[in-house]
């Protein structure tokens, strides 16, 4: 069996302008959300406490909070998680309480509502542990696309790599962007996900920068186009598998991973999905833009005998 | 021909062999076991200790699995093993009874705990189940933040008052010795006399830079700690918090605490199985403290009880009751300090520093009895036991040493000791995480579940489409798999849920190298280059894409390392390890696999390596 039986190049480039365009304009509205309404940031990052409780029947969400209002400290939240037995309680910052003694308090008020109640799981981060996590997020961040474009300027030259950066770095944004949207919550082994899926992404466009390479010495006398389409046409069946492979394991992690996974698994997916497309669509397209030429890729052979009569 | 030369089968031999191994304790289980460890300073566990316990048990008719005696650093454990948690907890009882006579003050730490089933062949090769994290098993994480401000300032209380002492030892007037957050100000009236102090106090106190301020009347000198003094208190201020919280650990009865040293000045409490976090807390917060009293010596004589009665216990293991005089020469808060040192004869010896109004009543109380016994107490859950009786040489000052028949282990024992009688500087629970039992073992078994579905949905589809390709893939990836758990193990990394997701993520990303392979197989089969050549040319072409896109991934996994705490981390070692296992899998195991089964076929007519379609046809 062969999926992709492809008779000729199929001109990608053709729709890069239109699916560029597309690009932007999603871009721009994933920063606008970004900017004007933010991330929904785990406790990790602001600081607070959340207590995950289970109950023997499905739980009263409305005498909980009751409950919890009754003991003052501000904004909190209530709502189920995973199950209707599970409920997960978000607590703030409060001043004085500095470790999770609010912990406590909720659960002497929950157990008295119901004794059935179990605590599952209680998280405090101080406000000193988020401010360093949320720092050291940007820095590797940082690193990861210092690190991807110095490798990648020794192995191709610049325009391949500020292509594969800019592709890769507007994933990102799509992705972070998608979370501000839909206000999912972003803790850090979403921010790991997203690190992760960066990696994963820019080794996309390498492949196909790979083939553009070969193809250039290949097609000695063809146009820049066409020997990207045929490298992305040449490419796209394993691209297609791989990825398909690999979504398999990341929607595996969506549906039965739990919900302590649910959100990181969907950073990778989502992650996944934007990567294939940039690669193909966004980072053959911006090096395009850029002019990359046969004599970027292709080094001239010097003829070394020559050179050593050189006087 | 597509041969390998025998080394290479050897070391893929090795390494798969090596990989099971190590990977094998994972499959054995668990069985409750009843853990012993010291409870205190001064109790050691020895090897007599296990024949004591079996004796015991064997009163008591409880059969058991086998003792175990391990020693990890400087503490022995003793583990004893059991059939079921019934019998486990029965025997755990008993033993507590018999080790501890008095509850209230335990010698002996007595746990409940699991260990594995690995044979005793495989424990000797080092290989251990993968160390699982406390997001898997259950328990407390609190991370603290030391208040190293407070540690500094205590010590330039401390310095301001030995200069004081200096100062009016040597004759020197000053104006006044003022204590500021960061600095000691001391001010004089006139230069010669700030300058004979400025040498005195350089000569003898090294911990301060000096600077000159003011003129005319107004002179002062500025003491700051050096950044080398600084640094100094910093460090033994955290890892006296850190001993601290060891002996109060214990008294938790935690089978395996970490208890470590993060970053510059906190320290991570891991209390694996602890469900109850307020005693935790509790524990963690409490100060023990230490007193000096004067020995009773006429009721010691008489052999009468004196206004107080503690234990000491003699190096020999014994245990002497030593009567003591009411009044209270120095209480714990007016310690500063204990570090072990060689006595004017070179003999081992533990140095005490006293803080100003301590070294005072020492001074007097000491100038009166010398040649008498005197006791150092250590007070921990309202118990006093006396850590050292000694005789006093002469007058001591706010510093002075504790002499004897010590050993250097012995003295270093005796100032952590002291030291850890109380917290060096405050600390604070910056973050705080408990874990149910029940959540532990879900999260397992979702993390294992998703792992295994995805796998089960990729091995699938790989043979469907690739066919015998396809079965070497899943073979290579199934390799990998057991590769990356034998590192885990070996290395003992902590294995939480992200990594278990990693786990799932590398195989999702490992299989990437196998279609770049088998891919490039097919399209050097449809440019019509014979099998053999297919496999050669298809594996030579796969290899430098597939080192390339992995280099990629690795350095999003090194940044993730570097920079990652937590979760994060927990993440990333597995992402990076993945990596690595999967280049070895993908490209050399499955490559002696291909040639085993192709390889040496003169006559090789096709691959099977799914249908390869030809445009045009």
């Amino acid at each position: 069996m062969e999926f992709f039986r492809i008779r000729r190049t199929i001109p990608f480039m053709r729709y890069s302008l239109i699916l560029n365009a597309i690009s932007v304009i999603t871009f721009i509205i994933a920063v606008g959300f970004l900017v004007v309404r933010g991330l929904h940031l785990s406790i990790e990052f602001t600081g607070g406490t959340v207590i995950e409780v289970s109950y023997a029947q499905p739980a009263n969400i409305e005498q909980i909070r009751g409950a919890i209002e009754k003991l003052g400290g501000g904004e909190f939240q209530v709502q189920t998680f995973g199950t209707s037995r599970d409920v997960l309680i978000r607590l703030p910052l409060t001043k004085g309480a500095t470790s999770g003694q609010q912990a406590d308090h909720v659960m002497q008020s929950l157990k008295a509502l119901d004794s059935s109640v179990q605590l599952k799981r209680v998280e405090f981060v101080g406000p000193q542990v988020g401010e360093e996590l949320a720092h050291d997020g940007l820095l590797a961040l940082l690193m990861v696309v210092i690190g991807i474009m110095i490798y990648l300027s020794f192995r191709f030259e610049w325009k391949f790599s500020v292509a594969a950066i800019v592709a890769n770095l507007h994933d990102v944004i799509l992705v972070i962007g998608m979370f501000s949207i839909f206000g999912w919550e972003f803790s850090l082994p979403v921010l790991a996900a997203v690190l992760a899926v960066l990696g994963y992404s820019v080794n996309e466009s390498v492949i196909i920068f790979d083939r553009v390479r070969e193809h250039f010495r290949k097609m000695r006398k063809a146009p820049v186009v066409e020997v990207i389409d045929s490298a992305i046409t040449a490419t796209i069946s394993r691209t297609m598998i791989t990825h398909g492979s690999t979504l398999c394991m990341t929607l595996s992690m969506y549906f039965f991973g739990g919900p302590a996974l649910h959100y990181f698994a969907l950073a990778l997916t989502i992650g996944i999905l934007f990567g294939i497309y940039s690669s193909v669509f966004v980072a053959a397209a911006i090096a395009m833009y850029l002019g990359v030429k046969r004599e970027d890729l292709v080094k001239p052979v010097k003829k070394e005998e020559e050179q050593q009569f050189v006087p | 021909m597509n041969r390998y030369a025998l080394w290479k089968y050897i070391v893929i031999a090795v390494a798969l062999l090596l990989g099971a191994i190590y990977t094998l304790p994972n499959f054995y289980g668990e069985s409750p076991a009843v853990q012993v460890s010291s409870g205190k300073s001064t109790v050691k566990i020895d090897p007599a200790l296990i024949t004591r316990v079996e004796s015991v048990l064997k009163d008591a008719q409880v059969p058991h699995e086998g003792l175990f005696f391990d020693t990890l650093g400087l503490n022995s454990t003793l583990r004893v093993r059991f059939k079921d948690a019934d019998t486990q907890l029965k025997a755990k009882d008993i033993i507590q009874r018999a080790l501890d006579p008095n509850p209230e003050d335990p010698a002996y730490v007595v746990a409940l705990n699991l260990i594995s089933n690995t044979p005793r062949w495989l424990v000797a090769l080092r290989a251990l189940p993968m160390y699982l994290g406390l997001d898997l098993r259950g328990g407390v994480h609190f991370l603290m933040q030391v208040d190293m401000r407070a540690a500094v300032d205590k010590r330039l209380d401390t310095l301001a008052s030995d200069i004081r002492t200096l100062l009016r030892e040597k004759n020197i007037r000053h104006a006044g010795i003022n204590k500021t957050a960061t600095a000691i100000e001391i001010r004089f009236r006139d230069e010669p006399t700030r300058a004979r102090a400025e040498d005195e106090i350089r000569s003898r106190v090294s911990e301060l830079a000096l600077r000159e301020e003011g003129s005319g009347e107004d002179l002062s000198i500025i003491a700051t700690l050096t950044p080398a003094a600084q640094k100094e208190i910093q460090d033994s201020a955290l890892k006296q918090n850190v001993t601290t919280l060891h002996n109060r650990v214990n008294e938790l009865g935690v089978a395996e605490p970490v208890i470590q040293q993060q970053g510059a000045d906190r320290i991570v409490v891991q209390l694996p199985g602890v469900q109850d976090v307020a005693r935790a807390k509790q524990i963690l917060g409490r100060t023990a403290t230490l007193e000096i009293r004067m020995v009773d010596q006429e009721a010691m004589a008489a052999g009468t009880p004196g206004a107080l009665t503690v234990p000491e216990r003699k190096p020999d293991g014994t245990v002497t009751q030593v009567p003591l005089k009411r009044e209270v020469i120095v209480t714990g808060n007016q310690l500063n300090g204990a570090s072990a040192t060689l006595d004017q004869n070179q003999q081992p010896a533990t140095s005490v520093r006293l803080d100003e109004a301590g070294g005072r009543a020492m001074r007097a109380i000491t100038r009166d009895n010398i040649g008498k016994l005197m006791a150092i107490v250590l007070y921990e859950k309202g118990k006093g036991e006396a850590i050292s009786v000694a005789r006093i040489q002469g007058e001591f000052g706010n510093q002075f040493q504790i002499t004897g028949r010590f050993t250097v282990q012995e003295t270093t024992d005796l100032a952590l000791l002291i030291r850890s009688g109380s917290l060096a500087a405050p600390m604070e629970i910056i973050e705080e995480r408990t874990i149910g039992p029940s959540l532990g073992r879900e999260n397992i078994e979702r993390g294992f579940r998703s792992t295994l579905y995805g796998f089960a949905a990729i091995s699938i589809f790989m043979i469907l489409y690739y066919r015998v390709f396809g079965l070497i893939s899943v073979v290579a990836l199934t390799v990998n798999v057991m590769l990356l758990i034998a590192l885990l193990s070996l290395l003992q990394a902590t294995l939480t849920l992200p990594g278990i997701a990693a786990v799932a993520l590398a195989l999702g990303m490992a299989i990437d190298s196998n279609v770049l392979i088998n891919e490039r197989v097919r399209e050097e089969l449809r440019n019509g280059k014979s099998p053999q050549q297919a496999i050669s040319e298809g594996y030579e072409k796969a290899f430098s894409t597939i080192l390339d896109s992995n280099v990629t991934t690795l350095i999003a996994g090194v940044a993730l390392l570097t920079f990652g705490s937590g979760p994060v981390r927990g993440f990333a070692v597995v992402h990076c390890l993945g990596i690595l296992t999967s280049i070895f899998s993908a490209v050399f195991v499955s490559r002696a696999i291909v040639n085993l089964v192709y390889g040496s076929r003169k006559k090789l007519a096709s691959l099977s390596v799914g249908q390869i379609w030809k445009p045009g046809k």
